[in-house]
C-alpha cells in the first residue's frame, strides 16, 4: 500500500514537471536563469544596483539590471504589437524599424520648431500635441500594413515590405532631411530620467503599456477573436467575426507601440538619424515573439511569454556589449549561436524529445515498483 | 542578343531623325529634342571632346548614395545641387542609390542620354570597369567624388576624395598633444569595413599598439547609431571600468556617448574628466564644441563641388584630388567656424 502511493506521488510530480516543460514560460525563464548564471560567474558584482546622483543632481539608480530594463523597453513593447499581429494574421511585420523612424521623425518634427526655453506648461502641451500626432501617423501607417493584409489579402511580410524599404526616406522626408538636435533638456526626459525620480522613464512607459494591453485583453474579446482569426479566418467568419476588422486592428495596435517607441528612442539622444534608429529592431521583436514559444503562424499566444522573450534578448544583448575580448565584427554572430541555441531547445521536435524520455523512465520505474509489489 | 540589336536599330532611328531634323533647322533656334542632341551625336560618332549642348549648358549626370544615409550626405547633396545649376552653366540630372548595380545602370542610362560628364559617389568599389570604358568611348568625362573605385586611372579625369586615414591621425595627434599621463579609451567604431570607420580606426589603432600609456577600454561598433553608442557606453560604465576618453567615429555616436555619461555623472568637456571626440563637424557637434561639452570634432569635407566645378572648367591638373579637411579643438573654436564649416 505504502508503495503504490509513493508511485502515485512520483507520477504527479512528474506530471508538473512536464507541465513546468510544456508551458509556455518555461524556455524564456530557463534562458533568462542561464544568462543569470553565466553573468554571475564572469562577474559577480554584476547585479550590484546603486543609488548615484546623475549630471543633474538628481539621485538614480544604476547598474546592468537597470540598464537591461531600461534598455529593453521599446522591444517590450513592440513585441505586445507583433504577438498580435503575429496571432491574428499569421505573420509579421517586418517594418516597425522603419516606422519608427517615421514615428520620431514626426516628434521631432514639430518639437524641433520651439525655442528650448519655453515655459513648463507650453512645453507640455507641445509634448502633447507631438505625441498624439505621432500616434496618429504611425496608427495610420499601421492601417496601410493591415489594409494591404486584411483587403488585399498580401502575405504580411511581403505588404510590409513596402514601408520596410521606403519608411526610413519617408522618415528624412519629413524633416526635409535635416540633422536634428534637440537642445532642450526637458525633451530628453522621456527616454532617461525625469529629475527626482531615481527609475529610468521608460521602464514606466513600458509598465503603462503592458497594464493596459492586459486591461484590453481582460475585459475585451481580442484575444478570442484574434486567436480564431488566426487559427481559421474562415470558421470565424461564419461565427459572426470579422476577420478584416480584426487583422487590421492588430496592425492599427503595433502602430500606436511603434509610436510610442519612437518617442521614447528619439527621447533618448534628442537627436535621429535615419537611417540606422531602431535598425535591426524588427528582428528583435520577431524573434522576442519567437522565444515566447508562440506559434508564428498565427492562432494562440502568450502575450507574458514574448515580453519575457524581449527582456533575454535585450539581456543578451548587454552582455555581449560588456565583454571586451568580442571583436566588434563578431558581435551579431555570438547573438546568432546563443539565439539558435535557445530557439533549438525550444522547438517542438526537442520538447517532444525531452517529454518522450521522461515518459519512459516514469513507465520503467512504474514498472520496476510494480515487480517490486509482486514479489 | 534580341535587346542589342533592337538597341541598335531604335539608335540609327534616332540619328537619322537627328540628321534629318538638323537639316530642316541648321542654323535655327535649337528647341526640339532632337536638334538640341544632334551636336552630341556627332560629337558621340567621332569620339571628340563633349561638345555643349546647343543652349550652352553643360550637362552633368550626377550619381550619389542616398542622401538620407547621413547628415553628411545631405550635406554633400545640397553641395552639388547648389553648385550645378542653369546659372552656373550646367544642366544636372540626379541619380540616387546605396547600390552599385543600381547606379552603374543610371550611368549607362546618362551615357545613353549623352551627358559631357559623370560624376559619380560609387556605392561598391568594383564592377564599374566596363561602364567607364562605355563613358570614354562616348567622349564622356567622368569625374570620381568622394569615393574611389577599382578601376584604371585612364578611365576617369580625376577623384576628388577625402583622407579618413588622415582625419584619424589628426585627431590622434591632437589627442597625443593632450599629455595626459594615461589614455584610456573607449572606442565606438563605424559599420565595420566602411572607409570612414577603417581610416578612423587605423590611426588610434596604430598609436595605441605604439604607446604603453594608450589602452582600449572598450573597443566595439555602433554602426553610426547613436543608441547602439549609448547602449555601450552604459554596459562599460556599469561594468565599473574607468576611462577618460571617447572616441567615436562620427558625431551622433559621440552624442549617444554622451548621453550615457551624463546619466553616470560623468563629466566631460574641456578640463572635465572624459574627452570626447567626435567626427564630421555636424552644427550641433561644434555647437557642442563651442560649449565646452565636447574636446575635438574632426572635419569629413562634403563639399566637393566647387573642386569638381573647377576641374570641368580648367581641367584637371592631378588624378587624385584629396581635399583640405581641418580638426576642432573646443579651446579654439569659434562662432564663424561653427558657421562655415558645419552641415
Amino acid at each position: 500500500m505504502t508503495t503504490d502511493t509513493k508511485v502515485q506521488s512520483k507520477g504527479s510530480a512528474g506530471e508538473f514537471f512536464g507541465k513546468i516543460i510544456r508551458n509556455q514560460l518555461f524556455i524564456p525563464i530557463v534562458a533568462l536563469t542561464l544568462l543569470v548564471i553565466f553573468n554571475l560567474i564572469s562577474d559577480p558584482g554584476f547585479f550590484k544596483i546603486a543609488l548615484e546622483p546623475s549630471s543633474t543632481g538628481n539621485l538614480i539608480l544604476s547598474g546592468n539590471l537597470i540598464t537591461i530594463i531600461d534598455n529593453a523597453s521599446e522591444l517590450v513593447i513592440l513585441a505586445i504589437g507583433m504577438t498580435l499581429v503575429t496571432s491574428a494574421s499569421g505573420g509579421q511585420d517586418i517594418s516597425v524599424g522603419a516606422t519608427i523612424a517615421i514615428a520620431g521623425s514626426t516628434v521631432l518634427r514639430i518639437v524641433k520648431g520651439y525655442a528650448p526655453d519655453i515655459p513648463g506648461s507650453q512645453f507640455a502641451g507641445m509634448i502633447i500635441v507631438s505625441f498624439l500626432l505621432c500616434v496618429v501617423v504611425s496608427a495610420l501607417f499601421g492601417a496601410f500594413n493591415g489594409a494591404l493584409v486584411a483587403f488585399f489579402k498580401i502575405q504580411p511580410m511581403v505588404a510590409t515590405l513596402i514601408l520596410f524599404t521606403a519608411g526610413r526616406s519617408i522618415a528624412a522626408w519629413i524633416n526635409n532631411n535635416d540633422n536634428i538636435s534637440i537642445n532642450d533638456k526637458r525633451f530628453g526626459y522621456f527616454g532617461n530620467f525625469i529629475p527626482g525620480i531615481p527609475v529610468p522613464t521608460p521602464v514606466f512607459i513600458t509598465i503603462f503599456c503592458i497594464i493596459v494591453i492586459a486591461l484590453v485583453l481582460k475585459f475585451t474579446n481580442l484575444r478570442l477573436y484574434s486567436q480564431s482569426v488566426g487559427i481559421n479566418a474562415s470558421s470565424s467568419r461564419l461565427n459572426g467575426i470579422n476577420p478584416k476588422m480584426i487583422k487590421l486592428l492588430t496592425f492599427v495596435i503595433l502602430g500606436v507601440c511603434v509610436a510610442v517607441c519612437g518617442f521614447i528612442k528619439v527621447s533618448r539622444t534628442s537627436s535621429i538619424t535615419y537611417s540606422v534608429i531602431a535598425n535591426n529592431i524588427e528582428m528583435d521583436a520577431i524573434l522576442a515573439v519567437a522565444l515566447g514559444g508562440n506559434n508564428l503562424g498565427g492562432g494562440k499566444f502568450n502575450l507574458t511569454s514574448s515580453v519575457l522573450g524581449a527582456y533575454v534578448i535585450q539581456f543578451l544583448t548587454t552582455t555581449l556589449y560588456k565583454f571586451k575580448e568580442i571583436d566588434s565584427s563578431s558581435i551579431s554572430a555570438y547573438k546568432a549561436v546563443v539565439v539558435i541555441l535557445l530557439i533549438i531547445i525550444s522547438s517542438p521536435f526537442v520538447r517532444k524529445l525531452i517529454e518522450d524520455f521522461k515518459n519512459k523512465r516514469e513507465a520503467a520505474k512504474a514498472e520496476a515498483a510494480v515487480g517490486k509489489e509482486k514479489a | 542578343m534580341k535587346k542589342l540589336v533592337k538597341m541598335l536599330v531604335s539608335s540609327a532611328v534616332v540619328a537619322a531623325m537627328a540628321f534629318g531634323m538638323t537639316a530642316c533647322t541648321s542654323g535655327g533656334n535649337p528647341t526640339t529634342q532632337a536638334t538640341t542632341k544632334a551636336p552630341d551625336e556627332t560629337a558621340a560618332a567621332t569620339t571628340a571632346a563633349p561638345a555643349d549642348t546647343g543652349d550652352g549648358l553643360i550637362k552633368v549626370g550626377i550619381i550619389n548614395n542616398d542622401p538620407n544615409e547621413s547628415g553628411y550626405r545631405t550635406a554633400n547633396d545640397r553641395d552639388m545641387k547648389a553648385t550645378f545649376t542653369e546659372e552656373n552653366g550646367y544642366e544636372a540630372s540626379f541619380f540616387y542609390s546605396l547600390k552599385n548595380e543600381d547606379q552603374i545602370a543610371a550611368a549607362q542610362k546618362f551615357i545613353q542620354d549623352e551627358v559631357d560628364y559623370l560624376l559619380i559617389s560609387a556605392a561598391g568599389t568594383s564592377g564599374w570597369d566596363g561602364v567607364l570604358e562605355q563613358a570614354q568611348k562616348a567622349g564622356i568625362k567622368v569625374i570620381l567624388f568622394d569615393r574611389t573605385i577599382d578601376a584604371s586611372e585612364d578611365l576617369y579625369e580625376a577623384s576628388i576624395v577625402s583622407d579618413m586615414a588622415k582625419e584619424g591621425q589628426q585627431a590622434v595627434d591632437w589627442l597625443a598633444s593632450q599629455n595626459l599621463s594615461e589614455y584610456k579609451i573607449v572606442h565606438i567604431q563605424g559599420v565595420m569595413g566602411s572607409s570612414a570607420q577603417i581610416g578612423r580606426s587605423g590611426a588610434l589603432d596604430t598609436k595605441v599598439a605604439a604607446e604603453a600609456n594608450w589602452s582600449i577600454v572598450k573597443q566595439q561598433t555602433a554602426e553610426w547609431s547613436e543608441e547602439t553608442a549609448q547602449q555601450i557606453v552604459q554596459a562599460v560604465i556599469d561594468s565599473g571600468e574607468t576611462f577618460n576618453v571617447i572616441y567615436a567615429e562620427n558625431d551622433n555616436m559621440a552624442k549617444g556617448a554622451v548621453a550615457a555619461l551624463d546619466k553616470a555623472n560623468i563629466s566631460h568637456g574641456v578640463g572635465k574628466d572624459v574627452i570626447v571626440i567626435g567626427f564630421d563637424c555636424n552644427t550641433w557637434a561644434l555647437e557642442e564644441l563651442l560649449a565646452g561639452n565636447w574636446n575635438y570634432d574632426g572635419q569629413c569635407n562634403p563639399f566637393q563641388a566647387s573642386y569638381i566645378d573647377n576641374i570641368i572648367k580648367n581641367g584637371a591638373s592631378q588624378k587624385v584630388v584629396i581635399m583640405e579637411e581641418k580638426g576642432f579643438d573646443a579651446t579654439t573654436i569659434t562662432a564663424d567656424d561653427v558657421a562655415n564649416y558645419g552641415i
